[in-house]
């Protein structure tokens, strides 16, 4: 499919070529030809290969539940304008913009998304994205571990683990040691295990998320920032949910020198987990070790402003095995997606989403812990999602609240053992009050059920 | 060039930034007026100021569109970008990937409610191993680079297990991407390049010089970036495994071989693919892609998780009785308690909107199909080789994959003419310019891939363009030196932008 070619046009070409055929043209060595039959789906025409996807979308039956999942990924409105938009062929079908003069547009969008990040951040500088939130982690830790050539991290343990998990992934190449920091009781990291810990100048870096994995607004304090600037440790902080940099403190004010995160929530598709899109800021200090591509604004040789890729030096392109990373494709279509969404909203708009978000969450969390027997696991201020203690196994509490059509939340001993008794619940602006609603009554009576067991 | 259309009546200027738009509270009402947020946290944890501009939908449409028109891509014109494989994009794999079933499907969605996305993978995985000779690949590598990577850590890892943690050496032909050696260095390896020969390929007897106890990995690509088949191929594989080191396949080119050689079938164990490429889901200036790694029997507990798994359901027959394809009776889910894997990837499980606009191209042509896709891409490629070789230098005068490289050394010496200013005199005509200064050893390399999703008529417009551009390089050079000057820009100045970097619009102190 999709090939222009007649029975005419392939003769005319072969002939031009000098070969008799098309087998001859593609002749390999007896050793290495293709003997097995092949077993890849079948053939349709365009319209039977929508009714097969037709099958695939009816067994999705989860959209069609009331869901309070996050953890990592966010359900968030998102205008029609943006689709109308990222989707236009120009954008769509473009590679890398490695030649200028035919690229400015998505040039400049991607300078306007470098902006984007470095506004909302607080920090110097931003790349043109990276995969995803947890590889933005793990080449945000390469670049501590490049500006000071400790070969150890320090991570909390409210790292989303599947970060953590990733991280753990790319040191086991680079050899590099992870620790964890403890929780604090209230559900944030554990600030005088910390400090202790960076006191040995054994580490890189030390990567805190804010908000945390349980919701919770987790910043270093000036008494950490302090210990941590004095053992020479640079201070990453991971964002998992971008919306909450509208309202929250910069990661700048606290003391971030390198920023890796999510931007999912802008404007981007839950799509099962991806493609959803990275980014790294960091101060100045940091310019040559960020990782990808960099866009910068220069001029034509009439004078004219133009953007152009910069700083290529650092890209593996150039520099092979020296490079800063591997990285070559990203996910500039998903932060194309990102910059019109922050564009759609503005400032006006992002800070009511940041408010609606909450203010829905504490709705929730209200409603849930007036129930008997489900309590608030941690008192920290939070952003949009909280921990919801059950007092019996969560999974099972889990799976009673599908059968009602509800996707009451992540379990959280998949990650934590203590925690097996607790679920992670997101709302965000499109959590309605009968949303809410219908989880108190499910939730009720599956927590009574199974406490009368 | 009619593709670039002036955007300010009649003016080329670059529209203003969209920092540069708008005013205070011009707000598009998407969700309802929040209440200050200082009535649900301490003022101490709030940001300051959220200096970002407030524009209508109506500007914001417009900006954008006038960036989209400041922007090429395959679907404005002829885009010959060796190693990128950019073909058509169809749209029938948007149009399933954006479908609410899909789009907004959430990652944590339990396996019982996440069937079809599940099976989407699982069909994709299962087809991709057969067509590549593969025993499992995994999903969820992001990207190329990122797929590298992965199987160099289960190289790793598998060494490890062996008990055999000193080989540390990744052999690399010098014809390689670049992500092969910074791919091996994430990993600790250390990096051996391998000289091709004067036939463009690797040699046995020089690859065998390198090979020890210490070896690793051999990573290549076949066809190589020159766009040749190695064809001692499997006597490479041969000694590589002799010293106990493994094959790496880069799946860059793969849209050579389908249906006509498989990398398990040449003796790789290891390799990816770009479906980001072969499989025509769009590049979007740069990404996002879709990078699976595949693996031979002996390291699929190596795989990066998740992984889907199937198990037979019962339900092998419709409610009337018909029998149903082989994965509608499968019951699936995610597999994450692999013990020997080397681990995620990334965040979660795969970037699936690409799955499924990859399996939808697999329907969209199936195995014959596929093998024809590749046969026309070869064909494509070796049709405008020997029109090139009429008026530029091929070094590699022979039959070619789905690429081929020209040079312009010659006509530098001869004129001051460039493969750079070729390369921009061909944005002059409404087409994008091949990859440049690419494979390394080649001098003043043009590699060009066609794809075979472009008709005869258009590369023989291309052919004539690049003849008429050499042709004017002989009589006024300075001509094409001065090239582009029918795009909105002219040459940019990357020595400023390097050295004097702006990287981000300020907001301006009062």
């Amino acid at each position: 499919m999709y090939t222009p070619h007649t029975q005419a046009d392939i003769r005319a070409m072969l002939d031009a070529i000098g070969v008799g055929s098309l087998d001859e043209l593609l002749a390999v060595p007896d050793a290495v030809a293709l003997k097995a039959e092949l077993d890849v789906v079948p053939a349709l025409p365009e319209y039977q290969i929508a009714r097969r996807f037709d099958r695939f979308a009816a067994k999705n039956t989860g959209v069609d539940a009331i869901s309070f999942l996050g953890a990592g990924a966010y359900r968030h409105y998102t205008p029609p304008a943006i689709a109308t938009l990222a989707m236009r062929g120009e954008f769509l079908t473009a590679y890398t913009p490695y030649q200028a003069e035919v690229s400015q547009g998505y040039l400049q969008a991607i300078y306007e998304w470098q902006s984007y990040i470095c506004l909302l951040t607080g920090m110097d500088i931003a790349n043109a994205s990276v995969y995803d939130g947890a590889t933005a982690l793990a080449e945000g830790a390469i670049m501590a571990i490049n500006a000071n050539g400790r070969k150890r991290l320090l991570v909390s343990r409210a790292i989303h683990p599947n970060y953590r998990a990733v991280l753990k992934t790319y040191c086991d190449g680079l050899d590099v040691e992870i620790d964890e920091i403890a929780l604090a009781p209230d559900g944030t990291t554990d600030f005088a295990a910390l400090k202790a810990a960076v006191a040995t100048k054994a580490y890189a870096a030390v990567a805190l998320q804010s908000p945390n994995f349980f919701g919770n607004i987790d910043t270093l304090d000036a008494d950490a920032l302090a210990a941590v600037r004095e053992s020479g440790t640079v201070p990453i902080a991971v964002i998992a949910e971008a919306m909450a940099l509208a309202a929250l403190a910069t990661p700048a004010s606290w003391g971030a020198e390198i920023v890796v995160g999510e931007a999912q929530s802008f404007g981007v598709a839950l799509a099962y987990g991806g493609p959803y899109v990275g980014f790294i800021a960091s101060t100045k200090e940091h310019m040559r070790r960020i990782p990808g591509r960099l866009v910068g604004k220069s001029v034509d040789n009439a004078g004219r402003t133009a953007y152009v890729l910069t700083l290529q030096a650092r890209e593996q392109h150039i520099r092979r095995e020296r490079a800063t990373s591997n990285i070559c494709t990203n996910q500039a279509h998903c932060a194309l997606i990102a910059t019109i969404y922050l564009a759609l909203m503005g400032k006006t708009g992002l800070r009511d989403v940041a408010a609606l978000n909450l203010e829905r969450s504490r709705e929730l969390a209200t409603a849930v812990s007036s129930l008997k027997g489900v309590d608030l696991k941690f008192h920290a201020p939070f952003f949009n999602e909280i921990v919801v203690d059950v007092h019996q196994p969560a999974g099972a509490v889990l799976a009673k609240l599908q059968e009602r059509n509800i996707l009451g939340g992540v379990d959280l001993g998949r990650y934590y053992p203590e925690l097996s008794t607790c679920i992670l619940m997101n709302a965000t602006e499109l959590t309605s009050s009968g949303e809410i609603e219908a989880l108190t009554t499910a939730l009720s009576e599956v927590v009574h059920v199974h406490a009368n067991v | 060039m009619s593709t670039q259309t002036s955007n300010e009546l009649g003016t080329n200027a670059a529209p203003p930034l969209i920092f540069e738009l708008g005013q205070e509270g011009r707000a598009n009402r998407y969700v309802e007026e929040g209440k200050p947020l200082e009535q649900f946290l301490p003022k101490v944890l709030l940001r300051d100021d959220l200096p970002l501009p407030d524009n209508s939908e109506l500007d914001v449409v417009r900006h954008f569109t006038k960036l989209s028109q400041r922007t090429f891509g395959i679907d404005l014109g002829f885009y010959p970008l060796g190693s990128c494989t950019m073909k058509y994009n169809p749209r029938i794999n948007d149009a399933m990937a954006a479908r609410g079933e899909f789009a907004q499907l959430h990652p944590y969605t339990p396996d019982e409610f996440s069937q079809g996305a599940l099976q989407v993978m699982y069909e994709l995985e299962r087809s991709l191993a057969s067509l590549f000779g593969m025993a499992a690949f995994s999903l969820n590598p992001s990207a190329g680079a990122h797929a590298e990577l992965a199987a160099l850590l289960i190289a790793k890892k598998y060494f490890k297990d062996r008990g055999e943690p000193h080989r540390d050496k990744v052999i690399v032909p010098d014809t390689a991407h670049g992500t092969n050696p910074a791919s091996a260095a994430m990993c600790g390896f250390k990096v051996i390049s391998l000289p091709s020969d004067e036939r463009g390929r690797v040699s046995v007897e020089e690859i065998k010089k390198v090979l020890g106890p210490d070896t690793a990995v051999c990573m290549m690509t076949n066809p190589n970036t020159l766009g040749l088949f190695e064809d001692h191929i499997h006597e490479i594989a041969a000694a590589v495994h002799d010293v106990g080191g493994l094959m790496y396949y880069d799946g860059a080119n793969a849209n050579a071989i389908m249906g006509n050689v498989r990398p398990g079938d040449m003796g790789f164990d290891l390799m990816h693919l770009n479906t980001h490429k072969t499989f025509t889901i769009p590049h979007g200036g740069g990404g996002a892609g879709h990078g699976p790694v595949g693996v031979a029997a002996h390291l699929v507990e190596y795989l990066p998780t998740p992984v889907v798994r199937a198990v037979p359901s019962g339900n092998t027959k419709t409610s009337n009785g018909r029998p149903v394809a082989p994965s509608d009776a499968m019951t699936f889910s995610l597999d994450f308690d692999r013990p020997k894997s080397i681990g995620p990837m990334r965040s979660f499980w795969s970037n699936f909107a690409h799955a499924v606009r990859a399996l939808a191209y697999m329907y969209a042509n199936g195995a014959d199909g596929l093998k024809k896709v590749s046969q026309l891409a070869v064909l494509n490629a070796n049709y405008v080789r020997v029109k090139v070789a009429d008026f530029l230098e091929t070094p590699y005068p022979e039959i070619c994959r789905h690429e081929f490289v020209a040079s312009a050394q010659e006509l530098k010496k001869a004129t001051g003419v460039k493969a750079l200013d070729i390369a921009k005199a061909l944005l002059d005509h409404g087409m994008m310019a091949p990859t440049m200064y690419f494979p390394l050893i080649v001098p003043e390399c043009l590699m060009i891939e066609p794809t075979e999703t472009e008709s005869k008529e258009t590369l023989d417009h291309f052919v004539e363009v690049l003849r008429g551009i050499v042709e004017t390089a002989r009589k006024e050079p300075e001509t094409v030196m001065a090239a582009p000057v029918n795009t909105v820009v002219g040459r940019v100045d990357e020595t400023r932008a390097a050295r004097q970097p702006d990287l981000k619009w300020e907001p301006v102190s009062a």
